[in-house]
């Protein structure tokens, strides 16, 4: 075994645990402020008041993160595409990974700029503050949906990876249950994001 | 004066030299297929303009697409040239060959890096050495009926064109070894030598470097379920990774 073989598995399982799992909880919080500026600050300071919190930040998101996007943009890099000669689904759906990986990259990296860096403690009306410029949303739209593409398309990929779905069969519903991922997490994590007004 | 068909052929004289497009018509013939045109361009080695030019290099052995040795980019995908009817397909027709190879003339390139992964991947049963092993075991008819789909592979390299994770760049064995793998551990003796294959594809360029297109097994003339190997060995490589990380 040498150690590509070790980054790649590990590459694959980054992306659902721990960094899937922390995107769950994150749009889960998030929809608290559909609920209202008082559940959302709830839930904050919930979060807030996790022991440890500083250093669980650092093996369950942030050193995984780090890792999945320095690995993942090598795994870029070693592509050659070839969407236009070989133009089957699957294919575009490759690209389309490698592509919302580098939206994915830059729009996480200047939320976390702007949000977790430099805003202080974080509440409502520091969201609502950074999202009043109708730009910021249209860019946020953008980030947060090839995130969940990312995400979505990565998770049928990775239970290929890992040998769970074999079968063609039981591949076309693994990608059913992909889109369905999506489409979920589309719909909470917008309506999550126009809620801090 | 009879039809003619319009061939473009990407043409480089040897490794080093700078490739260029030459024109060619030739002319037509009921059912003709693409190695019968090279062969009619090899007859008269003229191109389009009516200058006299070297024939048009290339390779092919058993014209029924089962040897894989005519496979060329026919108007951009990889395929055979044998079992290109020109009947079927879109005029100009171009012809150029392939590109994950390193070329040797025009539409000849050397296809040995698919030999030496299968060396790689230990792809060979080993049978009687100094000593009779006896006969060899019964195999079930299920197990014969994936074999032999297996089997149909002729290292054509059409799976290789295909895959956008091999590539210069990378050094990804490609789709092919892998379900050679799949053939050769599915048999009792050759499962003997199981673990030693799939060491050999968690190594350099493994089967970790499939990055889940799936282009390969649309791209495969023999319709060989390549991802469904490539899936079945993620599944076994795996668990042999962890049961080695557990087991020492």
């Amino acid at each position: 075994m040498t150690n590509s073989f070790l980054w790649r598995k590990l590459h694959s399982l980054s992306g659902i645990f721990p960094i899937g799992i922390f995107l769950l909880e994150h749009m889960f919080i998030n929809s608290l402020a559909v609920k209202g500026e008082k559940a959302f600050n709830q839930g904050v300071a919930l979060l807030h008041s996790i022991p440890y919190l500083w250093a669980l930040e650092v093996i369950i998101i942030f050193a995984p993160i780090l890792f999945h996007a320095f690995y993942g943009i090598w795994v870029v890099y070693l592509t050659r595409n070839n969407v236009l000669a070989y133009s089957y689904f699957r294919n575009w759906l490759f690209y389309v990974q490698r592509v919302t990986a580098i939206i994915t990259l830059i729009f996480v990296g200047w939320h976390v700029l702007i949000l977790r860096f430099s805003s202080g403690e974080i509440s409502f009306n520091v969201v609502a503050q950074a999202l009043s410029n109708p730009a910021v949303i249209v860019l946020y739209l953008i980030g947060l949906v090839a995130t969940f593409v990312h995400f979505a398309n990565g998770l049928w990929s990775f239970l290929i990876s890992w040998g769970i779905t074999i079968g063609e069969g039981a591949q076309r519903k693994a990608a059913y249950l992909s889109t369905l991922v999506f489409v979920v997490l589309t719909v909470v994590g917008v309506n999550a994001l126009l809620a801090f007004k | 004066m009879s039809k003619k068909i319009t061939f473009i052929i990407k043409r480089c004289d040897n490794p080093q030299a700078v490739a260029y497009w030459e024109e060619f018509k030739v002319p037509y013939f009921p059912k003709m297929n693409v190695v019968a045109a090279l062969m009619e361009i090899q007859k008269n080695p003229v191109n389009a303009k009516g200058e006299a030019t070297t024939p048009v290099a290339w390779e092919c052995n058993c014209l029924e697409e089962v040897c894989g040795a005519c496979t060329m980019i026919i108007n951009g995908t990889a395929r055979q040239a044998c079992s290109a009817l020109v009947d079927n397909l879109a005029q100009p027709i171009r012809l150029a060959p392939l590109t994950k190879f390193p070329l040797v003339r025009d539409l000849v390139v050397d296809r040995q890096v698919m030999f030496s992964n299968l060396r790689k991947v230990k792809a060979w049963i080993d049978i009687d050495g100094t000593y009779d092993m006896g006969p060899g075991p019964k195999i079930s008819q299920n197990v014969q009926e994936a074999a032999y789909e297996l089997s149909k592979c002729m290292t054509c390299g059409c799976c290789m064109e295909a895959c956008p994770n091999v590539n210069s760049k990378s050094k990804f064995i490609g789709p092919a070894a892998i379900a050679q793998v799949d053939l050769v551990n599915s048999h009792p003796t050759g499962a003997f030598r199981k673990e030693a294959r799939l060491e050999a594809l968690m190594g350099e360029g493994g089967i970790a470097d499939c990055g889940n297109a799936q282009n390969c097994a649309k791209a495969c003339p023999k319709e060989i379920p390549l991802t469904r190997s490539i899936a079945k060995l993620n599944r076994e490589t795996s668990a042999y990774a962890l049961k080695k990380l557990f087991g020492k």
